[in-house]
């Protein structure tokens, strides 16, 4: 009590702050209550853009561009020679984290960029939410991309993204301790187990599975063992309604990759997870790593001499497809310059030049076909990882796909623990139509 | 503002008014800001109390220069902010939010201007930051969860149904991409802007304007560059790329009507004619497929188009759905089936992390309390080291030392143990982790505690010819449990939601292959998290109503705590 009144004045200062601050917060929250009344918005998002200071909200006469930190820097000197061009200011704008979510929500309360830099596997969750705009690319310019690559762009009929970038899983051997490319998966893990035995590997592969299980990076083997996902109808799209995962063919893949988890070979464990499976890889410890571009340049910033090679499937069955993704240029609903992003996007950043700069940053085969060659010519990576792909699956798009990861990858993971195959995908499977239902 | 030096003329209390031990007060409400309690018998003493804190109050904001400087700064200030609030909301339409602003303005300086009104002086701040950021945040998530807001269901109806005719148009069959450019009659800045189109397959050159439709034109008007653009007509003024760039907005609401629908352009240089595949029809209330006839009717109580056969469009709106998302918690058997079990793993494992916090950090502090220790602040020092460490990293290198093949932990105790994959040890790890990282704490409490015990009664206990052990439970322990009863309540309520302490760690596993939607280690609110965020699409409504649950809970466990507590205090007495 006594302190307290000793300190009264100060108290009236900070008192006088605070109802500064309270003050000012106050009108924040307010305004962005009856945004959000009309429908809009959310004020913890418009606190964080004031915090950084950015000014984020699309105007006439400028463009806002979001990208990662890593793409922004790239794309800053393209976008700024496009703005030079026409008169406005372009701006990059480097967003950490979150990007995606952000840009929905700001979108929704008619603010956020013109333009967003991201992975195509947002297109079903940008469309439901009415954020993003289809594009229109003529025949001629479709022509210069990768088919897969815009195929995976297109959701419902509608081209949604400009791809600039194609991802997908391979293998990554290790040259010296394995020099040969194995054939298939069964003479993968007999090299393998052999250099485990000679002591000179501990794990005979570094496929990640973790404790949850990783539903991406298992695909391949679950479609070379002849399991599926979604069937495809004529038009090679994903049938929803026929979920394949409990289905006797998916099944019987599992079972085969039972034979490779902790009860059988021991050459996929739940103990390998995405934070060391790159680990076992570049100390030497394993000669085989499944893993996507991502991974390049630190394999490359170790001593380990590699190649990249497509995964092998298993013996006498289909070849391992894995899941096929691009990099993407979307433009937003909400953008008050849509010609011009769609001018920047469709015939700028469509650009061989752009692609290569975005390769240099960091080296994943570019979509459009004149860069890749020029690319895949001298960096025989990126000729691996576009061998891997080439009997890739797109990754689906449709709503369903999120209730997938989670429930089949925890199926997975039990499976290669040692547990019965049929019990497992039952369940994820069922988990997956109650959400989906 | 300037805290001088205590001279103020009060008539009984120099500067310090309301000091314990100042002649006159002991024990009188004499905090400023407390309107007179008539305190019994000492009314009249509480009156001279209060009317010298007045006095020192008066003398000292009305007296120095400082003082007004500093006043008709943070005045205005708050002036200023209230001005720059003003802009935003005027923009964005909001009167009722001016109206507030303007009002919260003006009662603070009616306040702060007043000689008088001292209470509310000290009120006012405090007021106003329960409101905001008390009860705002509270009366948000209460609104939220009564709605569908989620993905899907972020906007309104008008925004879904443009959603849907934007994404479903088509080009119209047989019709070309036209090579544009865009001319006016008048001036290229502000003049009506009319489409010149080639149609590279016939080189047919169409003008078109909003008004008008398409025109064909004479190749004998107009000049072409080799892509086939129009660079220059009679009569007309071609736009450069800047000047169109300059009404980008505008071009790209431009429709030029034709037979089969509109030509609209997609970028700076070219045009497609394009038809509405699904279109909205304010008649029935619906979306109709123009090509397969399929109708989707509005369902207001469920924001989503709906077709036959229940099918729905995926672009949504919000909408006010009642008290759904709290019945289906209840309802959903999904959620029913596995909430008494999380529910109880959830209360053990907040009871266990706090006992066991607990009692770890009550012996160390006792060990380190213990006067002969030489080095006592080292050791302190290293005990704390945890606490003062990041948990979100720790948590991650945790889960690092608990893998079974490569993990420290069984390498060093030459165990195989499947710490992360086997249900008990799953829950036996995290128990662990957390008494790691929150012993520290327990520890600074107990600390801090013990060292408040008043020593005479640890000498008359002596005196008294009590032993060690019974001087630790009949005076140690019941002093301390006054000090850190309520902290051991905090702790509760706040482990009981500890998502990151499950989240970064198993993520909810192990997990039953038969039952992949709750995990061993699964608390209420890392189950939730996955029912709400868990399928790729975000349910905030739900999301909100199972949090408004989970605050139930907790309020129910800690009302229940304090009680006990208070007869923990009744006990000291």
């Amino acid at each position: 009590m006594g302190r307290r009144s000793r300190h009264g004045l100060p108290a009236v200062a900070l008192g006088v702050v605070m109802v500064l601050a309270a003050c000012g917060s106050g009108s924040d929250d307010e305004a962005s209550d009856e945004a959000t009344a009309g429908g809009t918005g959310n004020a913890s998002d418009e606190g964080n853009d004031d915090a950084e200071g950015e000014p984020e909200s699309a105007s006439e006469g400028r463009l806002l561009i979001w990208a990662d930190n890593q793409r922004a820097p790239v794309l800053e000197p393209f976008a700024e020679s496009f703005g030079d061009e026409y008169g406005i200011e372009v701006e990059v704008a480097a967003i950490a984290e979150d990007l995606e979510s952000r840009f929905v929500e700001a979108a929704i309360s008619g603010e956020g960029p013109d333009v967003v830099v991201t992975a195509h596997d947002h297109i079903g969750n940008f469309v439901q939410n009415g954020v993003i705009d289809p594009i229109d690319l003529s025949e001629d310019q479709r022509q210069l991309f990768d088919e897969v690559a815009i195929d995976v762009a297109t959701f419902e009929g509608q081209l949604y993204a400009v791809p600039y970038a194609v991802e997908n899983l391979a293998l990554v051997r290790n040259t010296d301790l394995a020099p040969e490319v194995p054939e298939s998966i069964e003479e993968l893990v007999a090299t393998g187990q052999e250099l485990v035995d000679d002591g000179e590997a501990s794990e005979i592969m570094s496929l990640q599975v973790g404790e949850e299980g990783d539903w991406y990076h298992m695909y391949p083997l679950v479609t070379s063992a002849g399991g599926y996902l979604f069937g495809r109808d004529d038009d090679g799209e994903y049938d929803p309604d026929d979920l394949g995962l409990d289905s006797p063919e998916t099944v019987d893949a599992f079972k085969r990759i039972r034979e490779l988890g902790e009860s059988g070979t021991g050459a996929l464990k739940r103990s390998i997870d995405g934070d060391n499976s790159r680990d076992f890889f570049v100390n030497g410890e394993t000669a085989f790593h499944v893993t996507g571009p991502w991974s390049i340049a630190d394999i490359r910033a170790s001593d380990v001499p590699y190649e990249v090679s497509a995964i092998p499937g298993f013996e006498g069955e289909g070849p391992a497809r894995p899941f096929l993704g691009v990099q993407a240029f979307f433009v937003a609903s909400a953008g008050q310059n849509k010609a011009l992003a769609q001018e920047l996007v469709t015939n700028y950043f469509s650009q061989p030049d752009v692609a290569l700069a975005l390769y240099e940053s960091e080296p994943r085969p570019p979509a459009l076909l004149e860069a890749l060659e020029q690319v895949s010519a001298d960096d025989p990576d990126i000729a691996g990882f576009s061998e891997a792909a080439r009997d890739a699956d797109p990754m689906p798009l449709i709503p369903e796909m999120g209730a997938v990861w989670e429930p089949a990858g925890i199926a997975s993971a039990s499976i290669v623990g040692g547990e019965d195959v049929e019990p497992a995908l039952d369940a994820a499977a069922e988990t997956i139509r109650s959400v989906t239902d | 503002m300037p805290h001088g030096p205590d001279t103020a003329k009060g008539r009984e209390t120099p500067g310090t008014p309301g000091t314990p031990g100042t002649p006159g007060a002991p024990g009188t409400p004499a905090t400023p800001g407390t309107p007179g309690t008539p305190g019994g018998s000492n009314a009249p003493r509480a009156r001279v109390v209060r009317d010298a804190v007045r006095d020192a109050l008066r003398s000292r904001t009305g007296g120095s220069l400082g003082a007004v400087v500093a006043k008709v700064t943070v005045l205005g200030l708050a002036l200023a902010l209230a001005v720059a609030g003003a802009f935003p909301l005027v923009d964005a339409g909001n009167w009722l939010g001016l109206l507030l602003l303007a009002g919260i303005a003006a009662v603070i300086f009616w306040i702060y201007l007043s000689k008088r009104k001292f209470p509310a002086k000290f009120l006012l701040p405090g007021t106003l930051l329960l409101l905001v950021f008390q009860l705002f945040p509270i009366a948000y998530t209460v609104q939220v969860a009564f709605t569908n807001y989620g993905d899907a269901h972020r906007g309104s109806k008008e925004h879904a149904i443009a959603a849907i005719e934007s994404t479903n148009l088509e080009q119209v069959p047989g019709s070309s991409r036209y090579v544009l450019s865009v001319a006016t009659d008048d001036d290229p800045a502000t003049g009506r802007l009319a489409f010149f189109l080639t149609d590279p397959d016939t080189d047919e050159i169409l003008l078109g304007t909003e008004d008008d439709g398409v025109t064909p034109v004479s190749p004998a008007e107009v000049q072409l560059d080799d892509t086939g653009q129009v660079i220059d007509a009679d009569g007309w003024t071609v736009l450069t790329g800047q000047q169109l760039a300059a009404r980008g907005g505008e071009l790209a609401d431009m429709r030029i009507p034709t037979d089969d629908g509109a030509i609209t352009s997609q970028g700076l240089t070219a045009a497609v004619e394009l038809r509405a595949v699904r279109e909205y029809d304010a008649g029935c209330d619906c979306i109709r497929d123009r090509e397969t006839g399929q109708v989707w009717y509005a369902d207001d109580d469920e924001g989503y188009f709906v077709g036959e056969g229940g099918h729905r469009l995926a672009q949504g709106w919000r909408v006010v759905v009642g008290a759904d998302n709290f019945l289906s918690v209840v309802t959903d058997p999904v959620i029913r089936d596995y909430f008494v079990g999380i529910l109880a793993w959830n209360v053990t494992f907040a009871f266990v992390v706090v006992a066991s916090t607990f009692f770890l950090g009550l012996g160390v502090a006792l060990l380190l309390n213990n006067a002969r220790l030489r080095m006592r602040r080292g050791y302190r020092v290293l005990v704390v080291l945890p606490y003062a460490m990041p948990a979100f990293a720790m948590l991650l290198v945790w889960r690092d030392l608990f893998n079974r093949d490569f993990g420290l932990i069984n390498q060093l105790l030459g165990m195989n143990v499947d710490w992360l994959g086997d249900p008990w040890m799953a829950r036996l790890a995290v128990l662990i982790i957390q008494l790691w990282l929150g012993y520290p704490y327990m520890f600074l409490i107990c600390t801090g505690a013990l060292q408040a015990l008043p020593r005479e009664m640890f000498e008359s206990a002596e005196i008294d010819g009590a032993g060690r052990w019974r001087t630790f439970t009949t005076i140690t322990v019941p002093l301390l449990m006054v000090a850190v009863a309520p902290l051991l309540i905090a702790s509760f309520a706040y482990n009981f939601n500890n998502f990151n302490a499950i989240h970064l760690t198993t993520g909810g596993g192990p997990f039953d292959p038969e039952n992949p939607r709750a995990g061993a280690t699964d608390l209420l609110i890392s189950y939730t998290y996955r029912l709400a965020f868990g399928s790729g699409a975000a349910e905030f409504g739900f999301a909100a109503a199972v949090s408004i649950y989970i605050f139930g809970i907790v309020a129910l466990i800690s009302w229940a705590g304090f009680r006990r507590s208070r007869r923990l205090e009744e006990v000291y007495r």
